[in-house]
């Protein structure tokens, strides 16, 4: 006589062996395979941390690509571990896995007990429908893009490089963008400044970049820092952005921000711009160079040109600030070969792009120490600083 | 004669020209050769004690010639100089 499915359980379960979660909770990040066998959206609902999905009926076919090591330690687990009590079986008598146990109570006595229980993320349908074009490519994918919506990026300025930088940040779906910027919308920023528009002439930019990111992705956390950087603000303003986006128009500042950020290990995308010419360098602290890596000192005053004084091209600082967005959007992925440690200069005029590469300073006076060394009173201060600053009024 | 390019902020003392040719066994030769043929060039490049300014850099082809011998650096017909100065264009922030 055919056995009850009840005692076709007990026989299996016999045939097993289990483990009881609390020793799988000793166990979990400690490298043993943890595989969840419910079905896909039993386990969208929360899962035992690290646990790869496989539900049950593709058991067979998938297994090898999580634990491709026959002898190797394998726990399974479903909702009260009666479905897992069959895996575990078919994987041992059929496919050969020598270490296979199954937990005891499944993921409700896990719960019981109080133990972490991961829930994985999903996009909503509006989400996969406005990112599909990145969900489509292999190395960005419906993790990239989450990656993506949960990323801060901090963009100083919202100027001509500013603006491109950040209306495709946003359309790119990065969670959060600060903006500073103390200034307000002027007719003549509008030759460059896209994100800005005639009507709102006269309003503070960082609400008017705040309209327009808003209107092309009501998802975006916009925070605004209506000021300047300084000294006294910097750290606090900075501190937990992902990436810095620098397109700063000023030495004092451009050396602050390179020693807070070195401080705080936060990469900097860092883009200048002048008449026809552009450049760009990705400056990640104790990965490559700082930016007094590169310039140990800024130039004399009458050599520091910006470009509110000397004119620009206006599509330039469109060039170089997506260029910024893409070089911030491979950061966050951690995909590509961020320009870190070399220096594009783009010359528009010409149409060519030239490298050259920058080396971590040895002796850099802020990246050569420990982060924990570098004191408030030495940020953004460079020999003859006085003097720099008097000059340039 | 190598290739010598000029940043934006040196180009007006050079008559406005991007890339200008100079002789010179090493990099040190060459931008003196520039500096001699463009005086508005020489405080800019050279400090008084006749090194680089630390805020101009030096590149043959792409490699910092700081890195490399200095100005000693041995230069050939076929190489580029890039001259770098530092550039803070962009937005006040």
């Amino acid at each position: 006589m055919s056995p009850s499915g009840a005692e076709l359980l007990r026989r299996v379960k016999s045939e097993i062996e289990e483990v009881d979660p609390s020793e799988v909770n000793e166990l979990v990040g400690e490298g043993v395979t943890i595989v969840d066998v419910r079905g896909s959206e039993e386990f969208a609902t929360g899962h035992i941390p690290g646990a790869k999905s496989i539900p049950r009926g593709h058991l067979e076919q998938r297994i090898e690509g999580v634990a491709p090591d026959r002898s190797a330690e394998l726990i399974l687990y479903c909702q009260s571990g009666n479905r897992s009590a069959y895996a575990a079986r078919t994987l041992q008598e059929d496919l050969g896995y020598e270490r296979v146990r199954s937990m005891t109570g499944g993921i409700t006595l896990w719960k019981d007990r109080g133990y972490a229980v991961e829930v994985p993320r999903t996009l909503s349908a509006e989400q996969r429908d406005r990112y599909s074009r990145h969900l489509l490519v292999p190395e960005i994918g419906a993790d990239g893009q989450q990656k993506l919506l949960d990323a801060k990026v901090l963009l100083l300025g919202a100027g001509g490089l500013g603006s491109p930088t950040a209306l495709y940040l946003a359309a790119a779906g990065v969670g959060t963008l600060g903006i500073v910027d103390d200034d307000d919308v002027d007719l003549s920023n509008l030759q460059r400044q896209v994100i800005h528009s005639t009507q709102r002439i006269g309003i503070p930019k960082v609400d008017s970049a705040e309209e327009s990111i808003h209107a092309l992705n009501p998802d975006v956390n916009v925070v605004k820092y209506q000021t300047r950087i300084d000294a006294s603000n910097i750290m606090e303003i900075i501190e937990g952005y992902d990436v810095v986006v620098d397109g700063v128009d000023n030495f004092p500042t451009r050396y602050l921000l390179n020693d807070a950020t070195v401080r705080l290990k936060i990469p900097v995308v860092s883009a200048s711009i002048l008449g026809f010419d552009g450049q760009l360098s990705v400056f990640k602290p104790y990965e490559g160079p700082c930016y007094r890596c590169l310039f140990r000192e800024p130039p004399p005053a009458e050599l520091a040109p910006s470009c509110g004084a000397n004119g620009v091209l206006g599509v330039l600082p469109g060039t170089m600030g997506l260029l910024q967005a893409t070089e911030v959007v491979k950061l966050i992925l951690d995909i590509g070969d961020p320009a870190i440690g070399r220096l594009l200069l783009y010359d528009a005029l010409g149409a060519t792009l030239t490298e050259v590469k920058v080396h971590r300073d040895p002796e850099c006076p802020i990246c050569s120490r420990d982060p924990d060394e570098i004191r408030d009173e030495e940020m953004g201060v460079f020999p003859d600083y006085e003097a720099f600053c008097a000059a340039a009024g | 004669m190598a290739t010598i390019k000029i940043p934006p902020v040196l180009r007006a003392s050079v008559g406005g020209e991007k890339e200008v040719g100079a002789s010179g066994e090493n990099v040190g030769e060459v931008l003196r050769e520039l500096a001699t043929a463009h005086p508005a060039t020489e405080s800019q490049l050279f400090a008084p004690d006749g090194e680089l300014n630390r805020y101009v850099n030096v590149y043959l082809n792409d490699e910092d010639v700081r890195v490399l011998d200095g100005l000693k650096t041995a230069v050939g017909e076929a190489d580029t100089l890039v001259i770098l100065p530092a550039m803070a264009g962009g937005a006040r922030a």
